[in-house]
């Protein structure tokens, strides 16, 4: 059915996620712990981490618009996302928050600055890919799920 | 999973494990309640310390255990940590994505039951129960061997003790939930496991006073002292705090603050065995700041030896024993220490506790009489125990410096003692303060070498030298209200019998020719802490040491002690016991090795009056340590 080569589609991009390390096991515990009560649980997380993590990238962000920067708060806001990133699986997003707080740590400013754009630009990317993986994956709809395919 | 629930708890113990998740990231929150829940336990969250606070004061037996995140906003998850201690006695497991080893120390010397890395997984999470039922486990054995009916005793003691005739008189409300249910049903929630040894102990009263030994010393003593397992809600705990700043640091004691408090159904012991929960927050907070500076290593050599009743409990209790003053701070440092070895899975933890405890203590001063019969108890029995301990873990110890706890007994390793005197010496770097001790040692041994020899001519103490002395006495127990910083304190006597070591080991040629070679070296600690002991004469703690020193030596080999103990005055007929000793040898190198150790504590000069009578009769102090023990190790110390 068309579920299938739908299925084969989510399939392979879920693949590519975890081969680009965007995403790593984590996030197959999240799928993991889906079950009736949670069918779409993976979804749910990551739509919530999308939302507190976006907070936390404006907070970021505010925080480095002037000197002098408040280390403690930044690293308290990186900490965080380093926390909620690693709940969720989000890879990449993981590393490149701790080079941050690593950069942080080593009082560089401009490398902290930097590795900010980073870490921004690894979000915008792993969001980018979540949605449409997600939208898929609700398309194909699990076997046994009763989900109407859009 | 949730459905595992209505099925009885006793089958599927861990099934049903209510446990509380605090975690500021509500991400977290979900992904670990989702995996709780696969595991079957029951899971409750929370997104802020201070709620999981109040949900855990609102009904102290409603979760079995908790899991906390590390950083969260409101409070540190430390924080929380102490507070759970103080408050309720559930095992606690602290979480973060933060793996660095110096964050985990601190969650184990907080108290943490495990710690995880984030990213958790569900295996991780399927085992957990584990600590819930040793929790149990222990606090069954820890009331058995530390024979203190504190609130170590899980919920189903309380339960229990309701039964129990005299239960009514502590709060029944919370307590009777699950145990109580669960002594009526035979098996209300986590009967099996989690309750093993509460139901063991219950379903044994209930049937009667079976062979169950919990049952019989606990119950027993719960019936006696009419106390149940205590639960420190919030206004008790306020009640508590609010008794012991009325007293005063320095002089809080469990006594006190019971009358203070006028809670009738509470009793000494459940106010002591908080207050030594509360000493440890209270150090912890201390030692914090201190931890860098202040060599808990040290203390804990005297300390670490023993576990349970820890060498330190002993001393502490015997020289508390001598003076009332000491006593009750000292007691309560031992007990600090046994609760705190006993609680705590790392020897360090608990030798900074310990340490600390000495610390936090000298605000505090004596507290009175902790229950003084455990402690006289303890001490006799650990006293041998913690003899050998103490030797074993300066012994073993010593290289750690920091860690000195190693509480094993043995004989072998008397010869070690003299070793460890060596050691010591690794502790005087270790220990920055007291290395007074070593200049004054030197002096002193010389004097008491020649006394050794010749018979003790009562060997002046100088001044100054008491000062080291006292300080050092002071350190180990801590607790009495030495002028010494606590930290010294606590160092002190790590340091003094480094110092005696060095100074046995400089001075070493008076002592070795004049006796044995094993005597040598144990004879001038010895002779050193006599002088030291009579310059401190004004420490009353050394006058319990002092005395603790007596019942020592009577266990030992009292010859030597008796020397040891009566610096001062008792020189002169300490020169016959002494020298008798010193020449009969066996233990008594061992003895004195021991003695060197413990001394730094004991000196007082006034103790030492006390001596000469105690010398002769020697072995037959009030407090009989088993000699064998000793003999063992003199024997083995006499290797030397």
């Amino acid at each position: 059915m068309e579920g299938n080569s739908l299925r084969e589609q989510v399939a392979a991009m879920r693949q590519s996620l975890f081969d680009e390390e965007i995403l790593d096991k984590q996030f197959v515990q999240m799928e993991e712990l889906e079950d009736v009560h949670n069918p779409n649980f993976a979804e749910e997380l990551m739509t919530l981490y999308f939302r507190d993590s976006s907070k936390l990238l404006v907070s970021v962000e505010k925080a480095l618009e002037r000197p002098p920067y408040d280390a403690n708060i930044l690293d308290k806001f990186l900490h965080q996302l380093k926390g909620s990133s690693a709940s969720v699986g989000a890879n990449k997003v993981r590393i490149e928050t701790n080079k941050m707080r690593e950069a942080l740590k080593a009082e560089d400013v401009e490398r902290t600055k930097s590795q900010f754009q980073l870490v921004k630009r690894a979000h915008k990317t792993l969001k980018g890919k979540m949605e449409p993986y997600f939208h898929l994956l609700r398309q194909a709809g699990p076997a046994d799920a009763a989900q109407p395919p859009e | 999973m949730e459905s595992s629930f209505s099925s009885p708890r006793n089958d599927t113990f861990p099934a049903g494990l209510r446990v509380l998740v605090v975690d500021d990231d509500p991400t977290w929150l979900k992904i670990l309640e989702k995996m709780l829940k696969r595991c079957s336990y029951e899971v409750t969250t929370c997104g802020l310390a201070r709620d999981a606070l109040h949900l855990l004061r609102q009904k102290k037996d409603g979760y079995d255990m908790v899991i906390s995140d590390v950083n969260m906003p409101d409070m540190d998850g430390f924080r929380l940590l102490e507070h759970l201690g103080l408050e309720m006695d559930l095992p606690v497991i602290m979480m973060s994505v933060d793996g660095e080893t110096s964050r985990v120390m601190r969650g184990v010397q907080h108290g943490a039951c495990d710690y995880l890395l984030k990213p958790i997984r569900m295996k991780e999470l399927r085992n957990i129960w584990q600590h819930v039922f040793r929790k149990k486990i222990h606090e069954i054995r820890d009331i058995e061997s530390h024979e203190s009916l504190e609130g170590i005793l899980g919920v189903g003691w309380k339960t229990e003790n309701r039964k129990k005739p005299d239960r009514n008189r502590k709060k029944p409300k919370k307590k009777k939930n699950r145990t109580e249910s669960l002594i009526r049903s035979g098996s209300d929630q986590y009967d099996e496991g989690y309750f093993l040894s509460a139901d063991d102990l219950t379903s044994s009263r209930k049937r009667k006073d079976v062979d169950n030994k919990y049952d019989d010393k606990d119950f027993a003593d719960f019936s006696s002292t009419k106390k149940a397992r205590v639960v420190w809600s919030v206004d008790l705990h306020q009640k508590f705090v609010k008794a012991v700043h009325h007293i005063g640091f320095d002089k809080v004691g469990p006594k006190k603050i019971l009358d203070l408090m006028n809670v009738p159904w509470l009793t000494r012991e459940n106010v002591a065995s908080h207050l030594q929960k509360y000493r440890l927050y209270l150090s912890r907070l201390q030692k914090e700041n201190e931890l860098k500076s202040s060599c808990g290593g040290m203390k804990h050599s005297d300390y670490s030896s023993k576990d349970a009743q820890g060498s330190f409990g002993l001393q502490n209790s015997i020289s508390i024993q001598q003076s009332d003053a000491a006593h009750g701070s000292f007691k309560v440092s031992g007990d600090n220490l046994v609760s705190q070895r006993v609680g705590t899975k790392s020897h360090e933890s608990d030798i900074e506790g310990i340490v600390s405890e000495p610390v936090a203590e000298p605000k505090k001063g004596s507290n009175g009489n902790i229950s003084d019969p455990q402690k006289t108890r303890s001490p006799q029995m650990d006293f041998n125990n913690s003899y050998a301990e103490t030797k074993k873990c300066l012994i073993g110890n010593v290289p750690d410096s920091q860690k000195i706890s190693t509480p094993q007994v043995h004989p072998s390793h008397s010869i070690a003692l003299v070793e460890s005197e060596v050691n010591f010496t690794e502790f005087e770097s270790a220990i920055p303060t007291k290395y007074s001790w070593n200049e004054i040692p030197l002096n002193k041994a010389q004097k008491p070498l020649i006394q050794l020899n010749s018979g003790f001519n009562k060997p002046p103490l100088p001044g100054p030298h008491s000062h080291f002395q006292v300080d050092r006495v002071q350190s180990i127990p801590s607790i009495s209200s030495r002028p010494s910083t606590a930290e010294e304190d606590v160092t002190g006597p790590a340091k003094s019998k480094p110092s005696y070591s060095e100074c046995i080991n400089t001075q070493g040629s008076h002592v070795s020719p004049s006796t044995t070679d094993s005597f040598p070296d144990q004879i001038k600690s010895c002779l050193v802490n006599h002088q030291v002991s009579e310059a401190i004469s004004t420490s009353t703690a050394n006058m319990e040491y002092q005395g603790f020193n007596l019942n020592c030596i009577t266990d030992l080999e009292s010859a030597q002690r008796n020397l040891i103990m009566g610096s001062a005055s008792p020189f002169a007929s300490l020169d016959d016991g002494f020298q008798i000793c010193w020449y009969q040898g066996d233990c008594y190198g061992m003895n004195l090795g021991l003695q060197n150790i413990e001394f730094p504590e004991y000196n007082d000069p006034a103790l030492v009056s006390e001596v000469p009578a105690h010398l002769y009769d020697a072995l037959r102090f009030d407090y009989p340590c088993e000699p064998s023990e000793y003999s063992v190790m003199g024997q083995g110390l006499f290797i030397s």
